[in-house]
């Protein structure tokens, strides 16, 4: 068995072989993987704020899911030039527990806003007016 | 499993079920404090799903739109990407064993931090000041709560890079000083992840609203 076989996923050679240099070089990155995740961040952090600052659309909601899609490419990108993810690193255990932290978040977040936002829609209105005089 | 590694014992060869050698001992910790990361990510995103559930209770007080300043947003958020990079350039010179150059970059990096830290810590006696403290309404004390304990995650970040400077100036790049200097690395980055979420969605989309 080679180095070149910890390219492989089979589970069996990863633990033989886990390319040790290649795991230092994956740590570290690469100042073009640096770079190009810098870049990329920028412009992906500069288009929303000049679509809100500048308001380029006059409809909120448009807006709204645009710098929604802009947040999540960007977290991808971060995901990948700066923390340096990738499915093969520490054998896929890395990857494992992020999707599961994934749907946790997923399930936290839209289930709280769902039901809260229900809860919200049958609740009895009450006025600024009232509010005010609120002890 | 096709090859099973054999062991003689006098004449005959006996095959063995286990391994002889650790499995990368090294990478322990690093997987270990990926999921301390990915817990401290659930930390945030219960207090992204408070946010998004009272965000928009403003008990008759001020909202977003007259509270939030996009300029100085704006310019935090290029505080934190900045120091990502310059973190990154300190791994780099760190891989090719540079002192010096490493520990300059993690300077840069603290400063940059700092900067960020204390634009928000003007943006919060700002707002306490006008009157828009966390007591105010059920949308503000959301607000401080998130971007409060992200604020505490980057001072305590800056902290730990000035005690890693302190040990590898004394130590120099040793194999454990680039684990922690590599530890350090992955909660940098993951706060500017989270920063992505903050000014997206509460900033950003705060001032749409």
């Amino acid at each position: 068995m080679s180095a070149g076989s910890s390219h492989t996923h089979d589970a069996h050679d990863e633990l033989n072989v886990h390319g040790h240099d290649e795991g230092h070089e994956a740590a570290h990155g690469s100042f073009k993987g640096y770079m190009t995740g810098f870049l990329l961040s920028v412009v992906l952090t500069a288009i929303p704020f000049w679509l809100v600052m500048g308001k380029t659309f006059d409809n909120p909601k448009l807006t709204t899911l645009i710098i929604l899609a802009f947040a999540a490419v960007q977290i991808v990108v971060h995901m990948i030039y700066f923390l340096h993810m990738n499915t093969s690193s520490e054998g896929g255990w890395n990857m494992l527990a992020l999707i599961f932290t994934f749907v946790l978040l997923v399930i936290t977040l839209s289930g709280s806003l769902w039901v809260m936002h229900n809860m919200n829609v049958n609740m009895m209105p009450v006025s600024a007016h009232d509010m005010r005089n609120m002890p | 499993m096709a090859q099973t590694p054999a062991v003689t014992i006098g004449d005959e060869q006996v095959p063995s079920f286990y391994l002889k050698h650790e499995h990368h001992p090294e990478n322990g910790t690093m997987l270990g404090f990926w999921l301390y990361l990915m817990s401290d990510c659930l930390v945030f995103a219960v207090l992204f799903a408070m946010y998004g559930v009272v965000g928009g209770n403003y008990a008759a007080g001020p909202g977003p739109k007259e509270l939030f300043d996009l300029p100085l947003v704006a310019v935090n958020t290029s505080m934190l990407l900045l120091s990502s990079i310059t973190y990154g350039f300190a791994m780099l010179e760190m891989a090719r064993q540079r002192k010096t150059a490493t520990l300059g970059w993690l300077a840069i990096t603290g400063l940059f931090g700092a900067a960020f830290i204390g634009l928000e810590l003007f943006e919060f006696v700002h707002l306490i000041h006008e009157g828009a403290g966390p007591q105010r309404s059920a949308f503000l004390s959301a607000f401080f709560t998130l971007v409060g304990t992200h604020g505490l995650h980057v001072s305590f970040g800056i902290i730990w890079l000035i005690t890693l400077m302190v040990q590898v100036t004394r130590g120099g790049l040793t194999a454990v000083n680039q684990r922690r200097l590599s530890c350090l690395s992955l909660f940098w980055h993951f706060l500017d992840v989270v920063w992505i979420g903050v000014f997206t969605f509460v900033y950003l989309m705060g001032v749409l609203r």
